[in-house]
C-alpha cells in the first residue's frame, strides 16, 4: 500500500519559491541578462511564478520560455503509446544566462535533453538548472544550481507536484513504494 | 494509459479511429513550430532508416515527406521507380523483401495500385506509410487538408465540406470522405456524375450536383485535380466545358453566402477546375495546405516510429508512476 508523505504544503511550497527567486537572481548576478526557461510541463507554470516574484522585487520584465524536451529524449521507443509534444517557445538566448525550471530533478535526462535543444537555439553565456525538488538518483553527471527541497527516495517511489494554475493547489507529496 | 497508438502503418484514414486521427492532428501542431526554427531539426528519429519508394510520379508528396524525414534526424533514401513496368505482386515484394535486407526502419510508398500499401505492410517488419495508392487512399493528404481546415475553422465537427471535381479517381477524396465524416464534418462531392463514384452516398456524403450548389452549401471547398492521366477517355466532353460548368470561378464564389475557404490538393490545372484569381486570391489556403504536410508528415513518422505499443513493452522505464512523475497523468518518464 503506497504511503503520501507532504514535503512541501502552501505556505512552505511559496516561501521555498521566494528563496529559490533570490537565490536565482543572485546567482546570476542581476537580472539584466537573465531568462527563464521552463520545462513542459510544471517548469513552465514554475517559471512562471517565479518570474512574477523576480519581477516585483526587482522591477523588471524577465523574458520567459518554455521548452518541450519529447523530441530530443533518448528514449522514443520506450516512452509508451502516446507521446505527448508540447509548445516549445523561447526568447533570445545568445549571450544570456538561461535559468532551467523543473520541477523535479530525477536522472537528469531530461536536463541533458534540455542542454541539447539549447545548441539548436543559440549559444547562452551561462546556464543554470534550478528544480523545485531534488530526489536524487542521477544517472548523469548532472547537478541542479538552485535546490528548493532535497528528498532522498527510490526507483518505486514518486514525487507528485501540485501547482494552482494546473491542480488547483500547491503542494509536494513523496509517494512511498506501491 | 488507453490513449490511441497508430500500430505499425498507415494504410488509410479508413481503418483509424476519431481519437487516432485526432492524436496525429494534435501531434502535428508542435511540428509546425519546428519547421519555423533557424534550426529546423529535432533528433527525435535520429538513426532511423527511412526508404521513399515512389512508383508513381510525384514532386510535392516526395518532397514533403523527405522535409518531415530529415526535420526529424531521420536517414533518407529515396527510391524512384517512376514509368517502369513494376506492378504489385512478386516484384512488389521482392523490392521490399532486398530493403528489409538492407534493415530499414519505415518505407513510404506510392504505387499505382490501390492496396499497395496494405500489400506491404503486411509482408515486411518495417512501418509502411501510405503516400497513396491507385485510387484508394492518401492518407497523410486528408490529414493535412483537415488540419488546414483545423486551423481556419478551429473545429472540424459540424463543417461542411463540399470535395468538387473528379471523385471517381480521387484517393484523396476517399481520405477526406474517411476522414471528415469519423471527426464529424458534414461531407458533399460535387462533380459530373460521370466521375462520381457508383453508390457514393453509401460513403455517408450528400450529392451536390451543381458547383454552385456547392458553393451554397459549404464552408470549404475541396477542388480537386481532375487527374487527365487517369482518365482514358469518354469521362468528360471537354476542358473547357468542365470549366464552364464546374470551374471554381470568382464569379461563382462572389455569390456565396458565406466566406469560404479553397483547398486544392495540387497540382493544380489552372482554368480548368479552379479560375487562377481564385487560387491566388483571399479565399485559398492552398499553401497553408502545403504547410502543413509537412508537420503532418512529421507527427506520422514520429508516433509510428516511436508510438508503437510493441516497442513500448520492451522498455526499462514506463509513462507513468515509475520515478519522478508530478502526476500519473503528466507526459514524461524521467526528470
Amino acid at each position: 500500500m503506497p504511503s503520501r508523505t507532504p514535503l512541501l504544503d502552501d505556505r512552505a511550497f511559496g516561501r521555498t519559491l521566494a528563496r529559490m527567486a533570490s537565490e536565482v537572481v543572485e546567482r546570476s548576478g542581476g537580472t539584466d541578462e537573465l531568462v527563464l526557461v521552463g520545462i513542459q510541463r510544471r517548469g513552465v507554470e514554475l517559471a512562471d511564478r517565479l518570474k512574477r516574484v523576480i519581477d516585483a522585487a526587482e522591477g523588471s520584465n524577465l523574458p520567459c520560455g518554455k521548452l518541450d524536451i519529447t523530441l530530443y529524449r533518448d528514449d522514443l521507443q520506450t516512452i509508451g503509446p502516446r507521446p505527448v509534444v508540447g509548445e516549445t517557445s523561447l526568447p533570445d538566448l545568445d549571450g544570456k544566462t538561461v535559468v532551467i525550471v523543473d520541477d523535479v530533478l530525477y536522472t537528469g535526462r531530461t536536463v541533458r535533453a534540455a542542454l541539447d535543444e539549447f545548441a539548436d537555439f543559440g549559444r547562452p553565456k551561462r546556464v543554470l538548472l534550478c528544480v523545485l525538488i531534488d530526489r536524487g538518483g542521477r544517472e548523469l553527471p548532472i547537478q541542479a544550481d538552485i535546490v528548493g527541497t532535497s528528498v532522498s527516495s527510490g526507483p518505486r517511489d514518486r514525487v507528485d507536484v501540485f501547482v494552482t494554475e494546473l491542480d488547483g493547489r500547491d503542494a509536494v507529496e513523496l509517494v512511498r513504494g506501491g | 494509459m488507453s490513449a490511441p497508438s497508430l500500430g505499425k502503418d498507415l494504410v488509410g484514414l479508413e481503418p483509424l479511429s476519431a481519437e487516432q486521427i485526432e492524436l496525429i492532428l494534435d501531434t502535428a501542431e508542435p511540428f509546425k513550430e519546428v519547421s519555423e526554427r533557424a534550426i529546423k531539426k529535432v533528433p527525435a528519429l535520429r538513426g532511423k532508416t527511412i526508404v521513399n519508394l515512389f512508383f508513381e510520379a510525384s514532386t510535392r508528396t516526395r518532397i514533403s515527406f523527405e522535409f518531415a524525414e530529415k526535420r526529424l534526424s531521420a536517414d533518407t533514401v529515396n527510391v524512384a521507380v517512376a514509368g517502369s513496368s513494376v506492378s504489385k505482386g512478386e516484384t512488389l515484394v521482392d523490392t521490399a523483401k532486398n530493403l528489409e535486407a538492407m534493415r530499414i526502419d519505415m518505407v513510404v510508398i506510392r504505387h499505382g495500385s490501390s492496396g499497395a500499401a496494405q500489400f506491404l505492410g503486411q509482408r515486411i517488419r518495417s512501418n509502411v506509410i501510405n503516400a497513396g495508392d491507385g485510387k484508394h487512399e492518401h492518407p497523410t493528404q486528408g490529414l493535412l487538408d483537415m488540419l488546414t481546415l483545423r486551423d481556419r475553422f478551429k473545429r472540424i465537427k459540424g463543417l461542411k465540406v463540399a470535395i468538387c471535381g473528379d471523385i471517381l479517381h480521387s484517393r484523396v477524396a476517399r481520405s477526406n470522405i474517411w476522414g471528415l465524416t469519423k471527426l464529424g464534418a458534414e461531407v458533399g462531392v460535387c462533380g459530373p456524375a460521370s466521375l462520381l463514384p457508383r453508390n457514393v452516398q453509401e460513403l455517408g456524403v450528400t450529392i451536390l450536383p451543381r458547383i454552385e450548389d456547392a458553393i451554397q452549401w459549404a464552408d470549404a471547398l475541396n477542388v480537386l485535380r481532375l487527374q487527365l492521366e487517369r482518365m482514358e477517355g469518354g469521362f468528360l466532353p471537354s476542358l473547357r466545358e468542365y470549366n464552364r460548368v464546374f470551374g471554381v470561378t470568382s464569379e461563382r464564389l462572389a455569390r456565396a453566402p458565406k466566406d469560404l475557404i479553397i483547398l486544392h490538393p495540387g497540382p493544380m490545372n489552372r482554368g480548368v477546375e479552379i479560375d487562377s484569381d481564385v487560387a491566388d486570391g483571399p479565399h485559398s489556403v492552398i499553401l497553408p495546405q502545403v504547410t502543413n504536410g509537412v508537420a503532418v508528415r512529421m507527427a506520422v513518422l514520429y508516433l509510428l516510429a516511436g508510438g508503437s505499443p510493441d516497442w513500448a513493452q520492451g522498455g526499462d522505464e514506463s509513462p507513468s508512476p515509475s520515478s519522478g512523475q508530478a502526476l500519473p497523468r503528466a507526459e514524461r518518464g524521467d526528470r
